[in-house]
């Protein structure tokens, strides 16, 4: 049992760190192994941001291995290295943690995966996120304490999709957190509440195309399986609904992009989601609960039906 | 302890493999014995007066919290409680066994108004996940949309959405009505026993899968039927009895019930035998 939840501001930017933090604590109860933040900010889109680690949190209920902190040095060394020798310039560098990181980089690519896959290469690197607007913040803890450790509250933008995760069927660790980067799509990120039952046929197809799977979370399969649909030419709206029959089991999940925000139900309508729609603002989650922490007043939401796929645009 | 007397006129239930009950004996007839009335008590339940009322603000209750003052003020008689802020909390409104006028000035989360028996509730909001499950009697009427599992398992009462609810909705009900005033998701009906179903919108698909008795009226269209869920004809009876209950459930004043559609059980997955489990293992 997961929770999942997401907002869109449609003409207008606001606090989404702020919001998203709020609607996530609202879902605390649904699982606070880890919570993840995928937050879209006003940027000036000259840079690329990626976010990444070089090594796992291993504080209290961590399923990860302790390493010493000269390690994750040498890490960022050879990452610092190859963006150099990509010709990757590092145009503002943050360490809010040992393990986690945070790049504006200025680099002319309209194809990701090349660069990517150099990056993961280093043994211990993923990248997190990578594009121009997007930002994956994904910890061990509840959405305030993972708010708090990388000052999420301040952040401006136009929307934001996060995730509180009880871990089921992998470890408790960052790289099996949502949300998970589109990988090599700029801006993409997907959060997903439910169980998939053909993971691994699908994940043996999606590799033997080149795609990468970064843990054994079966949710990942479904950021993989659309960026998979988009580098083929579907639309994202046409991927979603592709991976209707496309993927088995019960799931509710959320898509975003640079602009635009979206969400499928699998045909058996077995996870929950609740709905707010207006003019100027989407907001939805596994619970009304999350809506409530946003929209305090009294409003209409409801519940969308089996085999249901939306997408917004800001 | 009650003897059972099996009854020796054979029907088309027994050739069917089951039979029939009537339960005699000493603890039988010293339970509903009418002079001892005095013994017959129902656990947590109030004397109230409908026309004492009051207003009970949750904004800053936790459910439990919300719950017990519900319960506090029934025992001090209150029969009309108007519910203020409860902010789609989970749970609110949960085990009254009273009669009790009851609104909610808002939505409500999960669970709401699970395992009542008798209570008249109005929710001006919507409800989530669950709402008014196992039901027993009553009347519990949501001026919006429900999410799924609306009604699961009730027994009895009527539950009455104006705007349209989610998947599973009735799902393993036993009796009772459920009325909808919108559409209805994937799975309506699925497994119920008994009762009767009114959905006036669009119903998803596989509706009324593996049912085993009870009726489903759907005034639009059929995503798909379920597993033995099949047509029968809508009577005069049925017509008269919807419009009865359309009216008490206060919608459909305009809506032509006479091109309702009626889904009952086929009852070929009916697979019922008189043998005891024990048994069944020697036979097999």
């Amino acid at each position: 049992m997961c929770g999942i939840a997401g907002l869109i501001h449609r003409g207008k930017s606001s606090n989404v760190g702020s919001e998203l933090q709020g609607m996530l604590q609202a879902l605390k109860h649904r699982g606070e192994d880890s919570t993840g933040y995928a937050l879209y900010g006003d940027t000036d889109g000259k840079n690329f941001i990626m976010r990444f680690k070089v090594g796992e949190n291993v504080g209290e209920g961590s399923s990860s291995v302790m390493e010493d902190v000269s390690v994750y040095d040498e890490r960022k060394k050879i990452v610092d290295q190859t963006l150099s020798e990509m010709g990757a310039k590092i145009v503002k560098e943050e360490r809010t943690l040992p393990y986690s990181l945070r790049y504006e980089v200025d680099y002319e690519t309209k194809d990701l995966l090349d660069f990517s896959q150099r990056i993961e290469s280093i043994p211990g690197v993923e990248i997190l996120s990578m594009g121009k607007s997007l930002e994956v913040i994904k910890d061990l803890g509840n959405a305030k304490m993972v708010c708090d450790r990388y000052s999420l509250d301040k952040l401006v933008g136009t929307h934001a999709i996060g995730h509180a995760r009880m871990a089921t069927e992998s470890g408790v660790d960052i790289k099996s957190a949502h949300p998970f980067w589109g990988y090599p799509f700029s801006d993409v990120s997907v959060v997903h509440n439910g169980q998939l039952t053909n993971y691994w046929n699908n994940r043996r197809v999606l590799e033997n195309k080149g795609m990468r799977f970064m843990s054994e979370c079966d949710s990942e399969l479904i950021a993989v399986y659309i960026a998979q649909k988009m580098r083929e030419g579907a639309s994202l709206e046409e991927g979603m609904k592709d991976s209707l029959t496309g993927l088995d089991g019960v799931f509710t999940y959320f898509v975003a992009t640079k602009d635009s925000l979206g969400m499928a139900k699998d045909t058996m309508a077995a996870k929950p989601l609740v709905l707010y729609e207006s003019d100027d603002l989407v907001a939805m989650g596994s619970e009304e609960i999350a809506i409530r922490s946003v929209l305090p007043h009294e409003i209409d939401t409801y519940d969308p039906f089996d085999g249901e796929v939306k997408v917004w645009q800001i | 302890m009650a003897n059972i007397k099996t009854s020796e006129k054979k029907s088309k239930a027994q050739s069917m493999g089951m039979h029939t009950e009537v339960l005699t004996g000493r603890t039988q007839q010293k339970f509903f014995n009418p002079d001892e009335a005095e013994n017959f008590y129902y656990f947590g339940t109030y004397d109230v007066d409908f026309n004492k009322r009051t207003d009970l603000d949750v904004m800053n209750m936790s459910a439990p919290e919300a719950n017990k003052e519900i319960d506090n003020l029934m025992s001090q008689g209150y029969g009309t409680i108007v519910i203020k802020n409860p902010q789609g909390k989970h749970s609110l409104g949960v085990g009254i066994l009273n009669k009790l006028n009851l609104i909610f000035e808002g939505s409500l989360g999960y669970f709401g108004m699970g395992s009542c028996d008798g209570p008249i509730v109005r929710i001006n909001g919507r409800v989530g996940w669950s709402c008014a499950e196992n039901l027993m009697a009553g009347k519990v009427v949501i001026e919006k949309n429900a999410g799924s599992c609306f009604g699961a398992a009730i027994r009895g009462g009527d539950l009455i959405c104006k705007g349209s609810v989610g998947a599973r909705t009735g799902i393993d009900m036993k009796g009772g009505t459920i009325i909808i005033g919108g559409d209805a998701g994937a799975f309506t009906g699925f497994m119920m026993q008994r009762g009767r179903i009114i959905i006036l919108g669009d119903v998803g698909i596989n509706l009324g899968d593996s049912m085993y008795d009870g009726t489903i009226f759907v005034g639009g269209e059929i995503g798909s039927y379920g597993s033995d869920a099949v047509d029968a004809e809508l009577t005069s009876s049925d017509q008269d009895w919807l419009r009865r209950k359309l009216k008490v459930a206060e919608i459909g004043e305009d809506f032509d019930i006479s091109k309702m559609k009626k889904i009952v059980a086929g009852k070929k997955l009916w697979n019922y035998d008189n043998l005891e489990p024990t048994e069944k293992k020697g036979a097999i």
